[in-house]
């Protein structure tokens, strides 16, 4: 699975980019859609709302199954990825290309803490 | 410990992403599932179902005993090879499985069972034939293929494809009508399955498993897993057991009313349950009109008659749309509008007859 070097991982299967304007960029990894498997529907928090950590916040269907996301960090969404409602399967294109929504981190050096690609790696497997 | 058919090694050499099904490691799907729906509906693709049983019926009084073992009415099978489909039925009517029936001669029967209640409908028919063997003397005797493996091939190529991959085939199985069977060899070739497209299924010695299923790939046939056998049967509006029925349900508020014999003077396991008794309850299909989610089974449908649960739904790609079978009150009708609670929300959904689609096209939507 790819597992790319600059991006820090939760261990609920979301990549966090941290962007150079302060925000961070969400998505699932590879794994994850890999494991849900083609998707068809995805929900996606309102811009504005204001998230705790580890919080569900948007739901990717696929022909299986619904699956909840959780934001990696606190903080205020800032954007969401409106191509999603129309082709949700580009997650299963690209799932890095494909983020889901954007946060204003309430804690700047939250994203950091996260685990790294080797981490996420151990944790699903493929250390 | 996981069960496994003779194509397990091939599954995951293919890089099939594999599951749990009912105690057996089985593939859901090589990739995408809906390419796999969609090689269906438009060309050929192939399962493997040799999770499934066999259980052959064979000596004299096959046609008896199975008269009186299962709600269908095995009288309707007139020519060999002929095929029934049957709910095996407890007392109290509930559904312990379902079933098809071939008639091959009148001192053998074969019947193929779901993998996950193939132990109980053994016991069950032993039980059965040994309360019958004291009352009335001999019975036939039961027989448990687990030789046997079996490939569903299905789709509108899938005919022609099959006949490229096993020498001898078109010649035995060309002018079978569908619903029927026949022998080739050790094999027995089928014209059945399970998503409403044409097509055969292939029961075989096991050791020939992997040699007919990569002849069935160099002739163009697709691997299939298990996700995409659901969304097929589901746009079929084929039920699953398990899922749409099970023994806490019978048959006619289950969408079978059609596979039950009433009408005969036989008797029949669970025949007194359900005579005379109209069900209060329906199994019919639904197809989401709002965005904001997909049906799934157990979700709560609200209808002007009262509530009723979904007991199988997904995304149709055939449709587009998602879909569903649901167990509603009796007075509903295709055409009324009902509301779905989809995690915090109501959506709209509207009631139709299934199928959802058959032979490459969409029928409701």
């Amino acid at each position: 699975m790819n597992v790319p070097g600059n991006l820090r991982y939760t261990a609920s299967h979301e990549w966090v980019r941290s962007e150079a304007d302060g925000t961070v960029t969400i998505g699932v990894t590879d794994h994850a859609q890999a494991a849900l498997g083609d998707l068809v529907y995805v929900e996606l928090p309102a811009v504005g709302r204001v998230v705790a950590a580890e919080e569900a916040c948007a739901v990717v269907e696929s022909v299986k199954a619904a699956s909840d996301i959780y934001a990696p960090v606190a903080g205020e969404v800032v954007a969401v990825n409106e191509a999603l409602a129309g082709t949700p399967e580009i997650v299963n294109e690209d799932a890095y290309a494909a983020w889901l929504f954007k946060l204003k981190p309430a804690d700047p050096t939250a994203a950091g803490k996260l685990l790294d690609a080797a981490a996420y790696q151990a944790t699903i497997g493929e250390a | 410990m996981q069960r496994q058919t003779p194509l397990n090694a091939v599954h995951r050499a293919a890089g099939a992403r594999m599951v749990d099904f009912g105690g057996w490691d089985m593939p859901v799907n090589y990739g995408s599932q809906i390419e796999e729906h969609h090689a269906v509906r438009n060309d050929a693709g192939m399962f493997d179902v040799s999770h499934m049983r066999v259980v052959d019926l064979e000596g004299s009084g096959g046609r008896d005993f199975l008269r009186y073992a299962l709600a269908n009415n095995v009288d309707k099978l007139k020519t060999p090879g002929k095929a029934l489909y049957s709910c095996l039925l407890r007392e109290d009517g509930g559904v312990i499985d379902d079933l098809i029936a071939y008639f091959l001669r009148e001192d053998f029967f074969r019947l193929v069972v779901n993998a996950g209640t193939a132990d109980k409908d053994i016991a069950w028919f032993r039980q059965l034939l040994a309360a019958r063997a004291a009352a009335q003397g001999t019975q036939p005797v039961l027989v448990a293929r687990a030789d046997l493996a079996m490939i569903a091939v299905q789709g509108p190529h899938a005919r022609t494809k099959l006949w490229q991959a096993l020498p001898g085939s078109e010649a035995c199985s060309a002018a079978l009508p569908p619903f029927t069977g026949v022998a080739m060899g050790d094999a027995f070739i089928a014209r059945t399955g399970y998503t409403g497209e044409d097509g055969f299924e292939i029961m075989l010695p096991a050791p020939r498993a992997t040699g007919l299923w990569s002849a069935l790939q160099s002739a163009g046939v697709r691997p299939c897993g298990l996700g995409a056998r659901d969304t097929l049967r589901l746009e079929a509006g084929m039920n699953l057991y398990g899922q749409d029925m099970d023994e806490t349900v019978n048959p006619l508020e289950s969408g079978l009313a059609w596979t039950v014999d009433l009408a005969s003077p036989r008797a029949f396991v669970g025949k007194a349950a359900l005579a005379g008794k109209p069900p209060a309850r329906q199994l019919t299909g639904l197809v989401l009109v709002d965005k904001g989610g997909v049906l799934r089974a157990h979700q709560t449908v609200r209808t002007a008659q009262g509530m009723g649960e979904i007991t199988s739904g997904t995304f149709s790609p055939t449709l587009n749309q998602s879909i569903a079978l649901a167990r509603l009150p009796a007075a509903v009708v295709p055409g009324d509008a009902v509301q779905v609670a989809i995690r915090d929300r109501e959506l709209a959904a509207r009631v139709v007859k299934p199928p959802f689609a058959r032979n490459g096209k969409a029928l409701a939507g």
